[in-house]
């Protein structure tokens, strides 16, 4: 009983330790910025509370109809969706789709809303 | 207890009173020009709605057109829906042919969300994702909607769609997603720029100028003055839902 | 309390059966999948027919989950012996029961996915939240109530953990009536008769299912239960048939006089195809005179007599929730009394609908998960009616 124990606790370390040293250094993903240029905010600081910014402000804008403001998803899709493909999403380089993959985070806005910037009539042209 | 003279501070009231009233016279002067400058100029965008405006419409049955489906039309095109008709497809407004059993007169109106005052749908929602803004528009709130379609039993009107399938494409202003009910939102992206409806703007277009669009709480809109002149009722009035969508010559 | 003739393959039936329900909870997890991926489209639902087969399983459950605890309740509260020893057994049952109803309920919504925001986004006004509040406090009275019975200490407060168990109860299955009842636009639903309708139905199948639940224990552990208990509970049964073919004759007729909804009668009882024969063959024949037939005609108790006149009114109790729920989203809405009309959305029309695959196994898929919850549950817990006492009692 107690051999099995140690045996068990000597395998369980070995094998924690390859796969520590197997492990890859963490790549950050390479995005797709977009129109890129100065965000509203940090990006650090995007990265860490952007959900809870764009949280608070859809509550403002469903409830009380304030629209336009800093942290509109719909700008944030503006400026960030690639300049090729028009789209936040798409390919593990798009704008939210490359975090939010490799941090295995569900993307729930674009179910709804749509990951294309506006294309205006004449830009299309 | 008695004893204490609670009114320690120096006697007000002349003064209140004289400050509050000419106030008022004042305000009494300069509303009317400052209440043409709100209509003018509408709600800023980072200003709260409130429910110093009620948003309505005026269908006038008579000049709706039997054969004529141009407020559906602009609403499909408006708010990005397919225009389809299989029972799994959306409908936010749709023609409805009416026919007198007694009479047999035949006419033709629009039925879309009646943004009732008091709605089933606010009522029956679990999670209060249908509710009604302060400006009287019922919505669905798509973040916190459950999908589990109680609205769509409790609704008089049958205005609410659930959205059957995967949705791509959808119109910037107008997010709609799978899983999640809809209707109707009285066109909120446009009126919240100072707009009017879809419909009604179709509806003008086509010349046949059945759908009115406006503020009920404002007494010299255009749908106040014609509700207190022209005879209109609510679908259903019976329910006491008190619905910002009235119909006249039915 | 085992017999001597245990079967020496019990253990391999046990994993069978267990293997057996774990299959057909794979087949409901796969529909599920199939759904929150695709959407509602793969199913046979649609705007005018949004709540399906998913719903008519999910009622089913949670009403006889409420039902089958009314047992334990019979002998916790009034005191009744044979009641008293059955219910740790009643218990698990309706434990298991309702995680399955709730399973098939939840996993049907639009966003299954956002389930918590029930808990977070609360409605005072919906029953729909309120239910949600009810359901989970009936877990843990249940666990509470099972506590008291196999916890020979807590003996003492079985009646008050009980009397609070079957207060919720009715509460709860009142709610259920009540998401119907507070419709008051369909003409199927707007009827104040439906909570006490549902508390009556829920004694009904609730009987029925704890019957077949007890057959198949004794049956597998090679026991015999006593014919005098045997009858009195398929009296028991009997009489809340009657008293559910009652209510829903009533309700029936309050429609008909009192709102004057003939045009919604004559097409669930008369026109409507499909739904009046279900109702009739399935719900009056098969699933109410048949069991009443098979329950005071005999004139000695036979368990598979019992167990079948039970299967019958299981099978009559999804004939009425098909009826019920979607021959009343069936039938079109009265928008505009006095007037014919017609629309591209189906006004005026009645909805066509079909069950589909999908929502079958989902529904399936919940049965099985109450079914795996019901046997592990009463292998590892002492939850057998242990009779012999009261049964010597009687004999002296």
């Amino acid at each position: 009983m107690k051999i099995g124990i140690r045996l068990t606790a000597i395998l369980f370390s070995v094998f924690i330790a390859t796969a520590v040293c197997a492990a890859d250094k963490p790549q950050v993903p390479q995005l797709d910025v977009g129109k890129g240029g100065q965000c509203v905010e940090d990006p650090k600081l995007m990265r860490k509370i952007h959900m809870n910014l764009l949280k608070h402000q859809r509550d403002e804008t469903m409830h009380k109809g304030i629209r336009g403001q800093k942290y509109s998803l719909a700008d944030c899709v503006e400026c960030h969706a690639s300049n090729k493909t028009n789209s936040v999403l798409g390919s593990n380089e798009a704008f939210c789709q490359g975090c939010h993959t490799y941090a295995a985070v569900k993307l729930d806005c674009f179910e709804c809303h749509t990951s294309k910037r506006k294309v205006t009539a004449e830009a299309s042209k | 207890m008695n004893e204490v003279n609670l009114d320690t501070k120096p006697n007000l009231d002349r003064r209140d009173f004289l400050t509050k009233s000419s106030i008022g016279l004042a305000g009494l002067a300069i509303a009317p020009g400052m209440m043409l400058f709100d209509l003018a100029h509408g709600r800023a965008q980072d200003e709260a709605v409130s429910n110093k405006v009620r948003w309505g419409m005026l269908i006038d049955n008579t000049k709706c057109e039997s054969g004529c489906n141009d407020c559906v039309t602009a609403c499909n095109t408006e708010n990005g829906l397919s225009g389809g008709t299989k029972p799994t497809d959306s409908q936010w407004i749709r023609k409805v042919q009416l026919k007198d059993t007694l009479t047999g007169h035949v006419s033709s109106l629009p039925m879309m969300c009646q943004h009732c005052e008091h709605p089933p749908c606010v009522d029956v929602c679990p999670t209060q994702a249908s509710f009604k803004r302060a400006d009287g528009i019922v919505l669905v709130d798509k973040h916190i909607c459950i999908g589990c379609r109680y609205c769509v039993m409790a609704c008089p009107y049958q205005a609410r769609s659930f959205v059957h399938e995967v949705l791509t494409d959808q119109k910037t202003e107008v997010p709609r997603g799978k899983g999640t009910v809809e209707s109707c939102t009285l066109c909120v992206h446009r009126i919240d720029k100072g707009g009017t409806t879809a419909c009604a703007e179709a509806c003008s277009k086509a010349g046949h100028e059945a759908i009115l669009f406006g503020d009920l709480n404002d007494p010299e809109s255009a749908i106040s003055k014609r509700i207190r002149s022209v005879a209109s009722i609510q679908v259903r009035a019976d329910l006491g839902l008190n619905t910002g969508v009235r119909y006249e010559g039915i | 309390m085992q017999s001597k003739t245990f079967s020496r393959y019990e253990s391999r039936y046990f994993y069978a059966l267990v293997a057996l329900g774990a299959l057909f909870v794979f087949l409901g997890y796969l529909a599920m999948h199939t759904m929150e991926e695709h959407g509602h489209i793969v199913t046979g639902m649609n705007n005018q027919i949004v709540w399906g087969i998913p719903h008519v399983f999910a009622i089913f459950m949670i009403v006889a989950a409420s039902g089958v605890l009314n047992i334990g309740s019979i002998g916790t509260i009034f005191g009744q012996k044979p009641y008293k020893a059955r219910s740790p057994l009643a218990g698990l049952v309706a434990i298991a029961l309702l995680v399955g109803g709730l399973a098939v309920l939840m996993l049907d919504l639009g966003r299954p996915d956002r389930i918590i925001i029930a808990a977070t986004h609360f409605n005072p006004t919906s029953v729909f939240a309120w239910n949600i509040f009810l359901y989970s406090g009936f877990f843990t009275l249940a666990a509470l109530y099972l506590w008291t019975m196999l916890e020979k200490r807590m003996n003492v407060w079985s009646k008050p953990v009980g009397l609070a168990m079957f207060a919720w109860r009715v509460i709860l299955t009142s709610g259920t009536g009540m998401i119907f009842a507070f419709l008051v636009v369909r003409q199927a639903y707007g009827s104040a008769l439906l909570p006490p309708m549902f508390i009556v139905l829920s004694f009904a199948w609730g009987m029925a299912v704890f019957l077949v639940v007890q057959a198949a224990m004794y049956a597998w552990n090679n026991k015999t239960l006593d014919p005098a208990i045997l009858s009195r509970m398929k009296n028991l049964l009997g009489l809340f048939v009657v008293s559910s073919l009652y209510l829903v004759a009533i309700y029936h007729m309050t429609n008909l006089y009192f709102a004057k909804q003939t045009g919604f009668e004559y097409f669930i009882l008369r026109d409507g195809g499909t739904y009046p024969m279900v109702f009739w063959a399935g719900y009056v024949l098969l699933g109410s005179l048949l069991p009443l037939a098979l329950i005071y005609l005999p004139s000695r108790v036979n368990s598979k007599v019992v167990v079948s006149a039970s299967l019958l009114v299981i099978i009559g109790s999804f004939a009425l929730l098909y009826v019920f729920i979607l021959g009343g989203q069936a039938y079109p809405l009265s928008i505009f009394p006095g007037y014919e009309v017609s629309s591209s959305f189906r006004d005026g029309e009645i909805a066509k609908y079909a069950p589909s695959l999908p929502e079958i196994m989902l529904g399936v898929g919940g049965l099985a998960i109450a079914f795996l919850i019901t046997i592990i549950s009463t292998r590892v817990i002492n939850s057998i009616p242990h009779d012999a006492a009261a049964v010597a009692k009687n004999d002296d």
